[in-house]
């Protein structure tokens, strides 16, 4: 199980700030293209990939990246802090 | 070095002159803070930033010690605000000292450009029409490459 996190409009778009995800997914693309077929809110908030930041366990990481150890993964905008 | 992550506003003053002021090896201190300013369109009613509670404290300490590292830091400071923000508010500041101003002014200057594309906090601009996203723009990710 993994929680996944939503920030700024990726959150918005699924429509939730995070949810427990029970998945067999082995790398982070994998799961985006689980979510995305699972249901259409999933498929407008991961529509532009090049968009999307992700962090694994609170570290930026890929897209390629694996998810074992993976607790937690975050979706979000490119930051804009500052 | 200290990192904090805030709603409240805070006074640069007090914290300046609590800022290290009892390292004799310290000759340089650079400060630096950023304010929320109007749109384009002058229609700011005011800023929302989100943040990632645990991300942001360990991605800041990260460029922080980085920072402390490479030009040689007897301190640092920075805080960030999230939450609801007005026109002229101040959003964050960051402090640096070290034994000569270059080694100050560098580090700030670095420190920022990361807590920019690499902290995870997101403007949003509300204004009367409604609101969006600030756009994280090409200029901020590639401030980046002249620290590599």
């Amino acid at each position: 199980m993994i929680k996944v996190l939503y920030f700024a409009w990726v959150r918005e778009r699924v429509g939730v700030p995070y949810e427990i995800v029970e998945t067999q997914s082995r790398t982070v693309m994998e799961l985006v293209e689980e979510l995305k077929q699972k249901e259409r809110r999933y498929e407008v908030a991961f529509s532009d990939l090049s968009a999307i930041k992700v962090a694994i366990n609170q570290e930026l990481c890929e897209f390629d990246t694996k998810l074992s150890g993976a607790t937690e993964i975050a979706f979000f905008p490119p930051m804009t802090g500052g | 070095m200290r990192i904090s992550v805030q709603l409240n506003d805070f006074d640069i003053g007090k914290e300046l002159k609590f800022f290290n002021n009892d390292d004799t090896n310290i000759g340089a201190v650079v400060s630096f803070h950023g304010i929320v300013r109007n749109n384009c369109a002058k229609s700011l009613l005011h800023m929302d930033i989100e943040q990632y509670p645990g991300m942001t404290q360990k991605a800041i300490s990260k460029y922080v010690e980085i920072a402390v590292e490479r030009w040689s830091l007897y301190d640092a400071l920075v805080i960030h605000r999230h939450g609801k923000l007005l026109l002229g508010d101040q959003i964050m500041m960051v402090a640096t000292a070290a034994r000569h101003r270059r080694d100050a002014f560098q580090s700030a200057e670095f420190l920022m450009d990361y807590l920019k594309s690499r902290a995870p906090f997101w403007k949003k601009e509300v204004t009367k029409d409604g609101y969006q996203w600030v756009k994280s723009v090409l200029d901020d990710e590639s401030a980046l490459e002249r620290w590599t």
